[in-house]
């Protein structure tokens, strides 16, 4: 391409009017603000939203709507399928399934929720670190995560037993203490990817602090990968409680959660299908529903999603 | 390159020493011992089984002497199966859950780009959401579920394959399909998010328009750029999925090494657990390792042999 | 560059390292089990002249030895039943008839057992079984140096504990002796009229003398040499057993099998689907499982096939009674009254399971018939309205104004959970009481049993052997499965009464009595007796399990109807 040439005769000198073009003109509106607003405009991804309430609400309040409990045995009504009395159907010990899902989405869903959390919070700080700092910080660390990775969680989990009482707080421990790693590598990886981009490098020259590059720059755009996994823990922190369970740590009986009923309908599934599908569909529907929501809001908040 | 790796493995050296030790003293202070059972043996008989094993000792002695027999290569015989060594029980049943588990790795790795790729492609178009259906129900699904429906409809009822075992070659597609069905699913769905970050990047605009035909461009710049994630989470998920899952080879009654890593410890089967523990470590570190490795091919921005922050 | 180069290559390099490794590694079933599958599953399409000819079961699991001498659970037993044979067997109605030994001379005093081997007695090598063979092996399993969990089976005999305890060191003192190659002399401590049903237990069965030689023979089928009706012709560890006829077998003509087929499938729904893809020919207890749920449809859909066989094994809850309020006998009996066994085996377990009020389950000899039949189980009665007045009056006795928190624990299982959740609620609508419900890993829960770290404990018993005495001297003061805190001075007269007496009557009018002081006192809370269900498909006959429900297929048979 031929070298261009600029001669002071090309250029005029702007008049004030000219000048506010310049300006941007439209109201200016916070990022949150617009984020919500295309999020509001994203019609299957709020339609998520209000499902995800309605399940929150109904495992909340659920148990009230019936007239049975979810503990009292019927034992000539067992394994009966949906009706009039009992809507969801009874379980092998003739106990009401409506009311013990909903009690079940409600433990299953605070236990997915608060391991997410923590899963969150423990891997992407310590991923962050890993992945800006490297070296032999880099090092140390992902040794480490190797390491409690590779200790058997269910020797650590009769440890818990041993010497706590069962309760939420146990549970999400038992879950956290290494549920975070996987998200860890994840966050690591992808920060080492960033961190070489020019826009880090342009901010390290600037003289922005570690934290400020780290949670300003470099886990935003790392947000992706992050949701995603973020989706997986909520589904398997609910079956790992199961686990727990098996194991005299998670949810104790007659309290149920949507892990131990699926684990119990399992056994029978060809016999008494609906055992397993309503608590299966509430994990399925809310998971569906998470990630729909999910994408929406990365898309909303992402702005080079923007059309 | 000689010195980066040299330096990996003496520090996995130290990693799995470090292992060995946590979990040595972690099941030794757990309840219970190789010898409890419900029909309880007599006293006099345990304190010389507890002799005979050498669990008599003070545990920093246990320790000492496991320590150097493992530094001689012997990580004992089991003492549950009293007549098998460790060894034998790991190289016996890792074929098993090797096999199956690689085969696992092919599919899941191949069925969770593809889907990926295509989710990324349509992104807001039906074929998304169909793919990001199947991605949801894939993680939000366990596992035990998807192998017992797999095992009924195409085992019990339609009898194309066998309920269990592993006689036949097309023996391996139902435990094959049902441990690839979460992985799959969330390699779907990484490939998907990443995707479409990077489709939506400057460069690959720049690149677009250019004129570069949307093939090239997607294999050249976007995937490459949007695999990193996919190329973490598969070291960890490859260590795990080749160890056996302990549900999967139960339904479909495969002799793989996935059961043993619960019922070691339930047996508190100390030479056992011991020889697991170890086992999983060396191949999670060196697929730990080959990620790490990897992260250079695909990116070659990241080194991955000096620290990188302050530079 | 040149890192990225190198990195790669090394990438490739693992990759093809891999592939050699998998591509290099045996398959998993080669040329041998091709051949065996001729023999089984397409012997149904080939003809009559296979099918039933080898008998498939599931054992669940690798057995966890195949050494009699370390064997300590039903799959080991299962094996051994094929493999082995001790001095004698059971038959169905579970008393012991003439095995490797064909007579045997009890002394006057009953201390002096002389069995007679038979002279066609050979192992699977061909060489003959002596008396020595039985005297290596049993002073073998009581070599402390063997490490045998069962070696207090043989404490019966003259010397044995003390030798097993290394008290001494000369084997010649223990009261095992081979008179000649034909003649084996055993001398007892005290009379113990059920000697001969402990020399058909597997601990008791003989190995081969060239074991001394070789540590690991129990490890694979070539060296395993045994004297039963078969061989072990396979072993693939974790995935399947193949015995084969044992042609050296004296009583072979009474073997049809020609070889016995085991798989270990440890999902009971796997397990019913190959029986119904008929890949098994029998499914279910002792080695296997019929899923619980199904086992009411089952037994209707498949009346032919099914069989319910109540076996000599007890279910109940043990009470801590050192600590309140099950220190307060009225409390434990209201407990025991107030829930509904009929309920309980009708509606949650669904096996056939007898409710039980009683310790000693059905099965056991008696004096002259079954234990169970001479002495009634009506130690006591279902009855709520008498419960709430024991409880009230117990609670009252303890001054507690209300019913503390107690827990009810149990080891990890569907089956004993859903028991578990039953009760509690029975307690719960019956007595108004709230009993907390915490499931146990095994071993955590039988350390915290024996540290008498439990309020309410699941907990059940099988026979040994084949006499009241296997149930009753669980409970002398500090015995070894007594953690309940019961310590009676008059059960441990009447024990020891019933163990030194060779009177059969007057040990079990002991055992009645002290069978009541129990139930009297109850530490523990009887909940049913255990019974077998499992599937047989139609043509096969002469399979059965015994007393104790240890299934014996060596005589089994295949007849087309």
């Amino acid at each position: 391409m031929k070298e261009q040439t600029f001669t002071p005769d090309q250029f005029d000198k702007l008049n004030k009017d000219e000048k506010h073009t310049e300006v941007v003109v439209r109201e200016s509106i916070s990022a949150w603000k617009d984020a919500w607003l295309r999020l509001s405009s994203n019609k299957i991804a709020m339609l998520s939203l209000i499902i995800l309430i309605i399940v929150s609400l109904a495992a909340a309040f659920g148990p009230m709507i019936s007239e049975q409990d979810y503990q009292t045995n019927h034992l000539k009504e067992k394994n009966l399928g949906p009706n009039a009395t009992y809507w969801f159907g009874t379980d092998d010990l003739g106990r009401d399934l409506f009311t013990r899902t909903w009690m079940g989405a409600g433990i299953s869903l605070q236990v997915g929720l608060y391991a997410a959390l923590a899963d969150l919070v423990l891997g992407v700080i310590i991923g962050g670190i890993m992945g800006y700092f490297g070296g032999r910080v880099d090092e140390i660390l992902n040794r480490f995560c190797e390491i409690l990775y590779s200790i058997p969680s269910m020797l650590i989990i009769i440890l818990l037993i041993v010497i706590m009482e069962p309760s939420m707080f146990t549970i999400v421990l038992a879950l956290s203490i290494t549920g975070w790693i996987s998200m860890a590598w994840i966050v690591r990886g992808q920060i080492m990817q960033l961190k070489n981009q020019e826009y880090v490098m342009a901010a390290q020259a600037l003289g922005a602090s570690t934290a400020r590059i780290l949670f300003r720059h470099l886990i935003p755009n790392a947000m992706g990968p992050i949701i995603v996994t973020l989706t997986l823990t909520v589904p398997s922190a609910i079956f790992a409680e199961a686990f727990l369970s098996f194991l005299g740590l998670g949810v104790q009986s007659p309290a149920a959660s949507l892990g131990t009923m699926i684990n119990d309908a399992i056994k029978a599934w060809t016999l008494y299908p609906w055992r397993m599908i309503f608590p299966a569909a509430v994990i399925s529907i809310t998971m569906l529903c998470f990630n729909i929501f999910g994408d929406g809001l990365r898309d909303a908040l992402d702005p080079k999603m923007k059309k | 390159m000689i010195k980066y790796v040299s330096k990996k493995f003496l520090s996995m050296f130290v990693s799995l020493f470090v292992l060995a030790s946590a979990t040595f003293f972690l099941m030794k202070i757990i309840p219970g011992d190789p010898f409890i059972r419900e029909k309880a043996i007599p006293e006099k008989i345990r304190e010389h089984l507890f002799a005979m094993y050498g669990l008599d000792q003070p545990m920093w002695k246990q320790y000492l002497m496991y320590l150097n027999n493992l530094l001689h290569g012997d990580l004992g015989m089991s003492m549950k199966q009293q007549y098998m060594s460790v060894t034998r029980i790991i190289k016996e049943s890792f074929i098993y859950s090797a096999q199956i588990g690689l085969f696992a790795v092919i599919v899941s790795l191949a069925a969770g780009l593809i889907l990926g790729i295509i989710a990324a492609l349509n992104h807001r178009k039906w074929l998304d959401s169909v793919t990001i259906i199947i991605a949801v129900l894939g993680v939000s699904i366990p596992n035990f579920l998807a192998a017992s429906i797999l095992q009924y409809v195409f085992g019990s009822k339609l009898r194309w394959l066998s309920v269990s075992g592993l006689n036949d070659p097309t023996d391996f597609i139902l435990p094959v399909l049902a441990l690839s069905f979460l992985p799959a699913a969330f390699i779907a769905r990484l490939t998907r998010s990443t995707m479409l970050e990077v489709l939506s990047a400057d460069y690959i605009k720049t690149a677009r328009s250019k004129g570069l035909s949307g093939r090239i461009i997607l294999v050249r710049h976007a995937l490459r750029n949007a695999i990193l994630p996919v190329v973490t989470y598969i070291g960890p998920m490859t260590a795990n999925i080749i160890t056996g899952s302990v549900v999967v080879e139960q339904i479909f009654g495969i002799g793989g090494i996935g059961k043993y890593f619960v019922q070691s410890i339930t047996n508190r089967d100390y030479t056992l657990i011991m020889g697991l523990t170890l086992f999983y470590g060396i191949i999670l570190m060196a697929a730990r390792f080959v990620t790490d490795v990897a992260y250079g091919f695909v990116d070659p921005r990241i080194k991955m042999t000096r620290g990188g922050g302050k530079g | 560059m040149r890192t990225r180069k190198s990195a790669l290559s090394f990438v490739a390099a693992l990759l093809i390292l891999a592939m050699v490794a998998v591509g290099c590694t045996p398959k998993p079933e080669s040329g041998n089990s091709g051949s065996t599958n001729n023999g089984t599953t397409n012997g149904e399409t080939s003809g009559e002249s296979t099918a039933g000819k080898v008998f498939r079961m599931n054992i669940h699991s690798e057995p966890s030895t195949l050494d009699p001498a370390l064997m300590e659970d039903n799959v080991s037993g299962t094996l051994a039943t094929g493999i082995y044979e001790g001095l004698t067997r059971k038959n169905e109605n579970g008393e012991s008839i003439p095995a490797t030994a064909e007579s045997w001379v009890k002394s006057d005093d009953g201390l002096t057992y002389t069995f007679t081997i038979r002279k066609d007695a050979k192992w699977s090598n061909g060489d003959p079984v002596t008396a020595n063979d039985f005297e290596f092996s049993w002073k073998r399993a009581l070599d402390p140096a063997t490490g045998s969990t069962y070696a207090y089976q043989f404490y019966y005999i003259v010397g044995a504990q003390d030798y097993n305890e290394g008290k001494t060191t000369n084997a010649d003192a223990v009261g095992i002796k081979a008179l000649d190659a034909q003649t084996l002399e055993v001398k007892l401590n005290s009379p113990t009229p059920y000697f001969l049903s402990l020399t058909s237990f597997y601990v008791y069965n003989p190995v081969h003398s060239s074991v001394k030689d070789n540590e690991a023979w129990a490890a694979d089928a070539a060296s395993i040499i045994g004297n039963g009706p078969f061989k072990m012709s396979e072993w693939q560890h974790n995935t399947s057993i193949k015995l084969a006829k044992n042609d050296n077998y004296y009583d072979k003509d009474q073997v049809k099998f020609t070889g016995v087929d085991f798989t270990m499938i440890s999902d009971s729904a796997t397990e019913l689907a190959n029986y119904e893809t008929d890949k098994l020919d029998y499914t279910g207890k002792p080695t296997g499982e019929i899923p619980s749920e199904q086992i009411p449809v089952l037994r209707e859909s498949k009346k032919d096939e099914f069989v319910t066989k109540g076996i000599a094994s007890s279910y109940y809850y043990q009470f801590n009674t050192e600590e309140v309020p099950f220190n307060n006998v009225k409390v434990r009996k209201a407990l025991a009254m107030a829930i509904d066994r009929e309920a309980i085996v009708e509606s949650v377990t669904m096996a056939g399971e007898v409710p039980s009020f009683g310790f000693v389950p059905p099965g056991i000899i008696g004096l002259k018939e079954d234990y169970r039949n001479e002495v009634k189980d009506d130690f006591f009665t279902e009855n709520v309205d008498e419960a709430k007045t024991l409880l009230a009056e117990g609670l009252a006795e303890l001054k507690l104004s209300k019913f503390p928190k107690v827990t009810l624990t149990f080891n990890t299982s569907d089956g004993h959970k859903k028991i578990a959740e039953a009760i509690v609620e029975m307690w719960r609508q019956n007595l108004g009481i709230e009993v907390g419900i915490e499931n146990q890993e095994f071993a955590v829960l039988l350390k915290n049993r024996t540290a008498m770290n439990y309020q309410i404990s699941r907990a059940g018993w099988g026979a040994d052997y084949n006499d009241p005495m296997t149930y009753m001297d669980m409970f002398v003061t500090n015995g070894g499965q007594n953690n309940t805190g019961f310590a009676s001075p008059e059960y441990d007269a009447l024990i020891k009464k019933a163990n030194t007496s060779g009177d059969q009557a007057e040990r079990i009018a002991a055992m009645t009595e002290a069978e009541k002081i129990l139930m009297d006192y109850m530490p523990i809370m009887p909940i049913y007796y255990y019974s077998n269900t499992y599937m047989l498909k139609p043509g096969f006959k002469n399979i059965f399990l015994d007393y104790k429900g240890d299934i014996d297929y060596t005589r089994g048979y295949y007849q087309a109807n």
